[in-house]
């Protein structure tokens, strides 16, 4: 709508806007709010309007009344027109309220935009020439393919992948993260980001997406809303709120004729005001603002959707593909138990493993260690000296050299065979533990010992090197499974220990031994039996199966082809934010079902508040439906319309917050919802038109 | 009320809880595609019908194809029946010598019965020939029903299928409809009502000389066989103007009893072949309940309305121990009146047994409401079901997404190529209803039509609106109706009650049928549970109230706070 960004907006700098943990949901700064106050009344225009066809109702009616009212005025009745001005007063509330709504929707999305768009200097892009030769380009004027150079302090001039070197990048300002990320041609790691900042060496960057499309543009573009297109279910619920509109259109319209035949000619105002309290205003005015919101809920938890429906198909996912390593596994292994030899006591073991490991800097080395010194009484610092002999892929083997004393930890065989050219014997017990470890789905290490020069060698025992899950897996995947999804492992290991991690995590299925094109013939059987998947992917590898999984969630650490092809991008890079996601999607559409459903609840009431108050002049019996002993005529009538605007307002944070999602059984959240939001609905308004009632008398409006 | 009164209502939802399971299974497998029970019997009848009409069995249609079929079989029923009924004058079987009918009652007839809604503008005794009433009125009971259930097959085929583009063949079913349905039903029927005493000869008028001397011409005529089908094939249109308050229709208690149940097992009988179609017979048994709740409701309700005392003949000394009884047979009973009125407005059937505008003031009221509830309760043979299903189609689009599913019914989503056809479905009844109903109100010509004035008046307008809209053909009655004024518009409230309601029902079929469905799961909203068919009553119950309460308030509400 508005693109350039107000001196209010201005203030927010871009770091504290791109920062992880931004505004919070209750943190509305006052710059937002007087913002979306003007925006409230610039959507107005009935331009606006008209793509919400319940609110352009209302402009319709809104402004039917008041040029009915300023007749009404002019011919005299003033009375009439009195009663008629109040009423139209608040039927324009009801739509500034429905636009603020939307407005402070927007807010968020914008000055986060604004943010973003001031990070974008005009880069100047130094191109490299078929020749060699090095030409400076403005960064706008790149084509795909170039090539450009670009050294520490410079900008990235657009998005592309790293073809040669190696370099540290700060991305912060796009996700937010201080710690500068590692980017270096081939593998998974090469895609950088226009806007971002080389910090130290050198790289080459083949770019990708031609100015004005990159990442950079597509996320401003995003987080504005200025793309914004509805979604299937929302187009879905729009037309049903049409053709509710039209039923009571029709309900109203042919009231007048059916009550002039009663005697009971009503005022047009006032069918206008009817007509306003039925239609579905609370979801109209709030069903924009609710989606706006939920996409905000993703860039908040730094993950850009390229559509909304993507957001809307993470509610629907029914089978997650998650990668074992790194997502459900720490990805490196650890020291988890020491399993000796007959004859050979756990401590001396232990105490062999963790000074072969003293020069270890790997995890494991140091998780043998760790695991070591737990079962060690503390203050024994016996053995800390010596020559390391740091591992090798010839040896496969680490350990240390103390004077004659030598210790060696390794693969199985590689310790068995220094063992045996060192003068010792391998007992096939060995074998036995090497292999339950293995079916045990950890990795053994073997130590060995020379305790003194000359002496045979001896082998000490086995280390279980485990895969370890990450805490609170389980929980997660308990937490999907009551909401009916599955979760599938996917991982490069054997089928034996595969399951034993499948089994440790509590997934629900597993694929040892995938290969990429395996992940994507995995996605195409689990959709063509009527499953919608999620999975995140980061590598070239990943892209086609990221394409054609139903939410695809690249990592910005991954790939450019990698990125383009998933619908999510997640710029923190964590696997296990899927799961978040699915939240959040499932949370967008209850929200969407609880205020619809509050909203068509709410019409009974209002409806014991309107028709004695229209009809009881006339037709006397009935001010035995006036239920709620509003006052007089006038105060019911306002009373509805003024409630109808003001549930508007009280909803917006609910809308904005969504509502609160619980992993139930879709029977238990169906009840729990019908209970709060059907029920509520249904009583809510009688309580709070009977207050607004006892307002107006007591203020003697009326 | 009196223990006999809750005897007759228990006695026929016993009747009812027997035979419908074995009517539904029997009805799913006519439907089913598969063999049914009596193919040896039937299969010769029906390929001797399609060799007959160059159908081909074998030949599926895209809902479009099946929709066109409908409209067309509707449209040639349509110009046969006017026809007869305009030239019956000068055609045989006609005992009386009645001449043909005008142009508007002709076209109104005509409308009524082949949109299955026998309203009717006509005393029958005194306008229809027998030619008329046998070749042309009962062949349209007939068949106007088994269109009606064809379309339902279409709707439920296109819930069962994944990935199909067809939803059936519209002459199969129309066909196997009345040949393995409502003929071996009505004929049965027929027999046990020739047995209870209803008229079945080919006679005119019988003039006898009563007790006091005086002539009397009583009337004859094949009544019983016509009686069977407008029961079972929730048409309505008496033999006589009486209707079911004749004794040559319905002489008995037990006439009244097994008549009752005729109009309501067709359609809840296809509830439960629901089940067995869509493979799923607790949604059958969902769709059954729901529908029956209302039923018991609304029934319970009327008949402890029409049981109870008069408030205006309060004081006069009148003794009212037997209720509300003006317009109603003594033979009969309030109860019984006020069971058979609930039965009758629920179904879109509208055979009578009393005079509904003597109704109590909400038992009229809750008649008409009854039939606003867009006849789902059980409805029409087949096109009840469709309502129901459409109104689930709703409730599972606005509670779906509470559970945080976008909505689903049976595992497919519920999008947009669904809810235009459902928005059209709840549209077409209220326009025309309170459309025409509102033009009347302000017409000095329909208003010259009325027996009463103030909300009485405003109710007779209502009813007749709402019971042509809704294609149940019942009358307030108190209403002329052969006006040029209400033969037409009734005739196109019919029109657009019947074919506005079934063309989108057909285009959900035929988009549902493409889809394939998700497997369910726990997050897969449950459609079977007393919960949601608790939801789906609601919403029928708030659409139906939201949309005519402010109609209702000036009409029978008014009435009634008035008293």
């Amino acid at each position: 709508m508005n693109d350039t960004p107000k001196p209010a907006t201005a203030t927010v700098t871009a770091a504290t806007a791109a920062g992880p943990d931004r505004a919070r949901p209750g943190a509305l700064g006052a710059p937002l709010l007087r913002r979306a106050l003007a925006d409230s009344v610039r959507k107005l225009d009935p331009r606006v309007q008209f793509r919400n066809p319940v609110m352009f109702v209302v402009l319709l009616g809104s402004a039917l009344a008041t040029v009915l009212s300023a007749a009404a005025l002019f011919g005299g009745e003033t009375d009439r027109a009195a009663f008629g001005g109040l009423l139209t007063l608040f039927l324009w509330a009801t739509l500034l309220f429905a636009n603020f709504a939307e407005a402070l929707a927007e807010g968020r999305g914008k000055a986060r935009a604004a943010a973003l768009r001031a990070t974008r200097s005009a880069t100047e892009a130094l191109v490299r020439t078929p020749d060699g030769t090095l030409v400076s380009v403005p960064g706008t004027e790149l084509r795909v393919g170039d090539e450009c150079v670009v050294s520490a302090g410079g900008v990235v001039p657009g998005d592309g992948d790293v073809v040669e070197g190696i370099a540290t990048v700060d991305e912060s300002a796009i996700t937010g993260e201080s710690a500068p990320v590692v980017r270096e041609s081939g593998g998974d790691r090469s895609a950088v980001t226009g806007g971002t900042t080389v910090l130290s060496d050198r790289i080459v960057v083949r770019i990708t997406t031609p100015p004005g499309e990159t990442f950079l543009d597509r996320m401003i573009a995003l987080v504005e809303g200025a793309e914004r297109q509805r979604t299937p279910n929302e187009v879905a619920l729009t037309i049903l709120l049409c053709g509710l509109t039209a039923v009571f259109l029709v309900a109203v319209v042919t009231l007048q004729p059916l009550a002039a035949y009663s005697g009971a000619r009503q005022d047009p105002v006032v069918l206008i005001a009817l007509l306003i309290c039925l239609i579905p205003t609370t979801i109209g005015a709030l069903l924009s603002a609710i989606g706006i919101a939920g996409m905000e809920r993703l860039v908040r938890r730094n993950v850009m959707a390229t559509s909304g429906r993507a957001v809307e198909a993470a509610g629907d996912v029914t089978t997650l593909l998650l990668d074992k390593t790194g997502t459900i596994t720490f990805g490196n292994r650890r020291a988890a138990e020491f399993l000796s030899l007959p004859g050979v006591p756990d401590a001396e073991l232990a105490e062999a493993a963790r000074r072969s490991s003293l020069a270890d800097g790997t995890p494991e080395g140091r998780s043998i260690v760790d695991l070591a010194a737990a079962g060690r009484p503390s203050g024994d610092a016996s053995g800390e000296s010596g020559v390391p002999v740091p591992f090798t892929a010839r040896t496969r083997m680490s350990g240390l050299d103390d004077g004659g004393r030598r210790v060696r930890k390794g693969a199985v065989d590689a310790v068995a065979r220094w063992t045996r050219e060192n003068g010792g014997e391998v007992p096939d017990r060995l074998r036995a533990l090497a292999q339950d470890v293995s079916d045990r789905g950890g990795t053994p290490l073997a130590v060995a010992e020379v305790p003194a020069q000359g002496a045979p060698a001896r082998l000490l025992g086995v280390v279980h090197l485990k895969d370890t899950v990450k805490p609170g897996m389980r929980e997660r995947f308990e937490q999907l499974r009551t909401l009916g999804i599955r979760t599938v492992m996917v991982t490069g290991d054997n089928p034996g220990t595969a399951a034993v991690i499948a089994r440790e995590a509590g997934v629900d299925d597993f694929l040892a031994e995938a290969a990429p094109e395996d992940k994507l013939a995995l996605i195409r059987r689990e959709q063509e039996g009527g499953a919608l998947v999620a999975m995140t992917g980061d590598g070239t590898n990943d892209a086609p199966a990221l394409a054609r999984a139903d939410v695809g969630v690249a990592m910005n650490t991954g790939t450019q082809a990698a990125r383009e092809a998933g619908n999510m991008v997640d710029l923190d890079s964590d696997p296990t934010k899927l799961i978040e996601i699915v939240h959040i999607g499932k949370q967008l559409l209850v929200t969407r079902g609880a205020l619809t459903t509050f909203s068509l609840a709410n019409d009974v009431a209002k409806y014991f508040a309107i028709l004695p108050a229209m009809f009881a002049a006339s037709l006397p019996g009935l001010e035995r439906m006036n239920v709620m002993g509003l006052a007089s005529a006038e105060s019911a009538i306002l009373s509805a319309v003024v409630f109808n605007a003001l549930v508007i307002v009280a909803l917006v944070p609910l809308a904005l917050r969504g509502v609160a999602f619980r992993p139930l059984s879709a029977a238990a959240l169906l009840r729990r919802n019908l209970l709060v939001y059907g029920l509520g609905g249904l009583v809510a308004p009688f309580v709070g038109i009977k207050l607004i009632d006892l307002l107006i008398s007591a203020l003697g409006v009326i | 009320m009196a223990a006999t009164a809750w005897g007759q209502f228990l006695a026929l939802v016993a009747l009812l809880a027997l035979t419908a399971p074995v009517l539904g299974r029997y009805a799913g497998a006519v439907y089913g595609g598969g063999g049914a029970p009596g193919d040896r019997l039937f299969l010769p009848a029906e390929r001797l019908v399609y060799r007959i009409c160059g159908v081909d069995p074998g030949r599926e249609q895209h809902w479009t194809r099946y929709a066109f079929s409908l409209l067309a079989f509707g449209l040639v029923s349509f110009l046969a029946l006017y026809a007869l009924l305009r030239l019956q004058g000068v055609l045989p079987l006609n005992p009386l010598g009645l001449p043909g009918l005008d142009p508007h009652a002709a076209f109104n007839a005509s409308v009524s019965f082949t949109t299955n809604t026998n309203w009717q503008a006509y005393a029958g005794e005194a306008a229809m020939s027998h030619l008329s009433q046998m070749s042309g009125l009962t062949v349209q009971n007939f068949v106007s029903a088994a269109a009606g259930m064809a379309v339902m097959a279409a709707f439920v085929r296109g819930i069962a299928r994944r990935g199909a583009e067809t939803v059936g063949n519209f002459w199969v079913d129309l066909t196997r409809g009345v040949v393995r349905i409502l003929l071996p039903l009505s004929f049965l029927l027929a027999l046990f009502l020739v047995g209870q005493g209803v008229v079945q000869n080919l006679n005119g008028h019988t003039v006898a000389t009563t007790v006091e001397g005086a002539a009397q011409a009583i009337p004859g005529g094949p009544a019983a066989s016509q009686v069977a089908v407008k029961q079972l094939g929730t048409n309505g249109g008496g033999f006589f103007d009486a209707n079911s308050a004749h004794p040559f229709e319905n002489p008995t208690a037990l006439s009244n009893l097994v008549q009752t149940w005729a109009i309501l097992i067709v359609p809840f009988s296809l509830a439960l072949a629901y089940g067995h179609l869509c493979g799923d017979r607790r949604q059958g048994r969902a769709v059954f309940a729901t529908m029956f709740a209302v039923w018991a409701l609304v029934s319970v309700a009327v008949m402890l309305l029409e049981s109870a005392a008069n408030p205006l003949l309060a004081g006069t000394g009148a003794d009212q121990a037997a209720g509300h009884l003006e317009g109603k047979e003594t033979r009969l009973g309030a109860a019984a009146s006020g069971l058979w009125a609930a039965s009758t407005t629920g179904t879109s059937n509208g055979s009578v047994n009393a005079m509904h505008d003597s109704l109590s003031p909400l038992g009229g009221g809750l008649s008409m409401l009854h039939m606003m509830f867009g006849e789902v309760s059980p409805g029409g043979a087949g096109v009840g079901l469709n309502g129901m299903l459409v109104m689930v189609l709703l409730t599972v689009f606005l509670a779906g997404l509470m559970t945080g599913r976008t909505p689903e019914y049976l595992g497919k989503k519920i999008t947009a190529a669904e809810i235009k056809p459902v928005v059209l479905y709840l549209l077409a009844v209220p326009v025309v209803l309170l459309g025409f109903a509102a033009a009347s109100a302000v017409n000095g010509a329909a208003l010259a039509s009325l027996n009463n004035t103030g909300p009485h008046g405003l109710s007779e307008i209502l009813y007749a609106y709402a019971s042509t809209a809704n294609n149940n053909g019942s009358a307030f009655a108190g209403l002329d109706a052969s006006t040029p004024w209400f033969t037409v518009t009734t005739g196109v409230a019919m029109l657009a009650g019947r074919f506005l309601l079934l063309i989108p029902v057909l285009a959900i079929a035929g988009s549902l049928a493409r889809k394939r469905p998700v497997p369910a799961g726990v997050s897969t909203l449950p459609t079977h549970t007393p919960l949601f068919g608790g939801l789906v009553v609601a919403v029928v119950v708030v659409v139906a109230g939201l949309t005519f309460l402010p109609a209702l308030t000036l009409g029978p509400l008014a009435e009634y706070f008035a008293l």
